[in-house]
């Protein structure tokens, strides 16, 4: 990455204190979770969650895990996007969208272990002759680790020289220059791994079958639609993210840079409502979204989110207007929440006499992941050189 | 030696006389074969080394002696349901004298005893049925003017393998009950030394036949237990192999005959079932080649404990079992799944964090379109998120 430096500014650590009342609201969510956590691990998942034979799996691998790998698909998109469309004038948001991505992911991978019930049996995933290779979650779960690795591998110029104190001092600098060299191979794994893995969440919902209500049940097209959303998520991750910092951390906005990147989601977004509401028209299930059901209101809310940024961003000028840029990066972002949420619970019906809703201890882990992403963005966006630097005058 | 046990040829000749000798299909006998070496739990192919063995005209001799019991169990061995099996047994040994089933009567019986213990000395085995009363010299029970114990000591003195047939011969069995007023003891106590024991009240006739068809196969008993009893129908607990295992440890028990839990088959632990503290294959052997259930718990019946000194005969009928190296699960599973439902704090819960999102948002946004209007874009908005 560093190769792009001719570009803007490099970044550099932000500094400043690391104990403020943001920080430390953050922490005690993070602690409220972690007791859960304990809790969680000592007595298991019927002491603290509303899981059930019907519903086995619930919010913490339908958010923490499927809607966090998503959220966390910034990296994601700004390394397709600068890297494989070769659109060099977004460099300066792709490092910061990484250390969101990178922290989205591992905390996505932690998550799991939580909700596992035998968790300590996790590496037979991996693990020649217990490995099923033929199910959809082995690719999830290998490609999900191997993506981890490699995102690391990605954001190491970032810490590598934070890290080199003791006999690390020698050897950094080669470390360094290794990266360095094969961080091609890492981009493109980095690129690859994601587009496989999203697209494979999608697929699970496939082997539902006629337990995933019909607006959601679109088979083959399941793991296009979740690819595609999972770009848009991206992209308004990546806005919604810079807007929160720049707002945060007093910096200037980069509103010329978003709206251009605002195009790109515009259009994608344009794309996945056409496939997305020509595929209910074509399998003859649009009816269903005119039903006095929740599925159908649930099913409204979330295509409006999609619907409403596309009227949002339609025209130059309101792409360019930092509110509604903002506003419409939210409603994306809700937009691939409710789509998770719908297919893998609302829509999602084993039986009669069968509910879930999750308990309050299940929120607060969630909760508590969130803070602890976010703590770890502003403790490490201070700590590492992740932001680009500021200049006076700069725009 | 499984290699040369099965010379095609030379088996079809033999196959031939058993034919003739037991009268029964070539097929019959292999079955039965395959039975008692299933029932021994030898491995695959045994039953061929077991063909083998019994196929041999040169039967062994067993002297079958009678004292304080029933018969019961020399009736379980006749009455075996098996279409030949009372040929086999008698036929597949060579019974030269058994109380009971001998046409013989008197000295004539007596004279067959002697002789045959002379023809075959050190070679027959000795199968005692029933207890030996010790109490005033052996008085109680006497044959041809001999008491038992004189009789079971002059017998085994020459035997080449002693089995005690039924729970009186194995420990004392019902005769021994207190107060015990003949002093009804085992073989084993009355010889001193150890003996094969086969207890039951009846004893399976396959844990039987397999004992001897293992004598006649091998050269010697099988491997048994500090009871004495063949370890391949007596090493586990009746309990860890019962069909009705399922509800005891679910905990759905029979409190009474009859009431619904009893028509339902549910476990009769409480109905005072030994079957946790008895070692028996009854659950798996079953009784009477009759087909599934036919053995006393699976009939509805507790098991009394007829295998086990010290249970059978011994502890009331419907006292309850020691559980021995069975411990219940500390939770039972529910027999009734929860379904789910939606608590009202998790609900609040979600509507707070939703509502909190939604209004940080639509502020956020509202501020920042502001700014936009006013021309700023450079401006940091105020928010509650900065530092």
């Amino acid at each position: 990455m560093t190769e792009h430096a001719h570009h803007a500014h490099a970044p550099a650590p932000l500094g400043g204190k690391l104990i403020t009342p943001v920080t430390l609201c953050l922490g005690a969510l993070t602690l409220a979770a972690a007791v859960v956590g304990v809790i969680r691990f000592i007595f298991g998942l019927g002491a603290v969650t509303n899981l059930n034979d019907g519903y086995p799996f619930g919010l913490w691998i339908v958010y923490d895990v499927v809607i966090g790998s998503a959220f966390a698909c910034g990296g994601y998109t700004m390394a397709l996007l600068v890297y494989i469309f070769n659109k060099g004038e977004y460099h300066p948001l792709v490092r910061p969208a990484l250390l969101a991505s990178v922290f989205g992911y591992t905390l996505a991978a932690v998550s799991v272990i939580f909700d596992l019930g035998r968790y300590w049996n996790a590496w037979h995933i991996f693990w020649p002759g217990y490995s099923n290779v033929n199910s959809v979650l082995f690719e999830v779960a290998t490609c999900i680790s191997l993506y981890i690795m490699v995102m690391w591998i990605e954001f190491s110029p970032a810490f590598l020289d934070k890290i080199a104190v003791g006999f690390l001092k020698k050897i950094v600098p080669d470390i360094k220059r290794i990266v360095a060299k094969l961080m091609f191979l890492f981009i493109a794994l980095g690129v690859l791994l994601p587009s496989m893995h999203q697209s494979s969440l999608g697929s699970m919902l496939i082997i539902f079958g006629n337990q995933l209500h019909p607006l959601w049940q679109s088979g083959f097209m399941l793991p296009l639609e979740f690819l595609l959303t999972a770009v848009l998520l991206g992209f308004a991750v990546v806005v919604f993210e810079a807007t929160l910092v720049s707002m945060g951390f007093k910096r200037p906005r980069e509103t010329d840079l978003l709206a251009r990147l605002a195009k790109f989601m515009w259009g994608l977004l344009l794309v996945y409502l056409v496939l997305r509401i020509g595929e209910l028209v074509l399998r003859g299930a649009l009816p269903h979204a005119f039903q006095a059901t929740l599925e159908a209101f649930w099913f409204w809310v979330e295509m409006l989110c999609f619907i409403v940024p596309l009227i949002m961003l339609a025209k130059p000028a309101s792409r360019n207007n930092a509110g509604k840029l903002f506003g419409a990066a939210v409603l994306l972002m809700l937009g691939g929440f409710m789509l998770r949420i719908n297919g893998f619970l609302v829509g999602y019906e084993t039986g009669d006499g069968w509910h879930y809703f999750p308990s309050l201890s299940e929120f607060i882990v969630t909760v508590g992941l969130i803070a602890f992403e976010v703590l770890a963005y502003i403790i490490l966006v201070k700590l590492l050189p992740v932001l680009p630097a500021l200049k006076p005058a700069s725009r | 030696m499984s290699e040369t046990i099965f010379d095609l040829q030379r088996e079809e000749d033999a196959f031939a006389v058993v034919e003739q000798r037991l009268q029964i299909s070539r097929r019959e006998f292999m079955q039965f074969c395959a039975a008692v070496a299933a029932t021994m739990g030898l491995p695959a192919g045994a039953e061929a080394a077991v063909a083998k063995a019994i196929e041999q005209a040169q039967r062994p001799s067993v002297i079958w002696l009678h004292f304080q019991e029933c018969t019961g169990c020399s009736e379980s061995l006749l009455r075996a349901e098996h279409p030949t099996l009372e040929k086999l047994i008698l036929d597949v040994i060579s019974l030269d004298y058994h109380e009971t089933l001998f046409v013989a009567a008197g000295h004539q019986a007596e004279a067959a005893r002697k002789s045959a213990m002379q023809a075959h000395k050190g070679k027959y085995v000795l199968v005692v049925e029933g207890a030996i009363p010790v109490k005033e010299n052996g008085i109680y029970c006497k044959i041809g003017g001999k008491t038992a114990v004189d009789l079971v000591k002059e017998c085994a003195a020459d035997a080449a393998a002693v089995i005690a047939i039924g729970s009186c011969a194995s420990w004392g069995g019902m005769p021994s009950t207190g107060p015990n007023p003949t002093g009804a003891s085992s073989v084993a106590e009355v010889l001193g030394k150890p003996v094969v024991t086969i207890p039951g009240c009846p004893p399976s006739p396959y844990n039987f036949l397999a004992t001897v068809v293992h004598f006649l196969t091998f050269g010697k008993l099988p491997e048994v237990d500090q009871l004495g009893r063949p370890k391949f129908a007596y090493s586990r607990l009746i309990h860890d192999n019962c069909e009705r295992r399922a509800h005891f440890d679910a905990g759905r028990f029979a409190i009474e005959f009859g009431d619904t839990g009893h028509r339902q088959g549910y476990c009769l632990y409480k109905l005072g079932c030994k079957g946790p503290e008895t070692f028996a294959n009854c659950p798996t052997q079953l009784f009477g080649d009759a087909g599934p259930g036919t053995w006393p718990v699976g009939c509805g019946h507790p098991c009394i404990g007829c295998t086990e000194k010290g249970v059978g005969f011994a502890k009331p009928i419907h006292q309850t079992a020691v559980l021995k190296n069975v411990v219940p699960p500390l939770s039972y599973p529910r027999i009734v799944e929860e379904q789910g439902g939606t608590s009202f704090a998790a609900a609040a819960a979600l509507a707070a964090i939703a509502g909190a999102a939604a209004g940080g948002a639509a502020m956020l946004a509202k501020n920042l379109g502001k700014q936009a209007e006013d021309g700023k874009p450079g401006t940091p908005a105020t928010n509650q998120k900065a530092d």
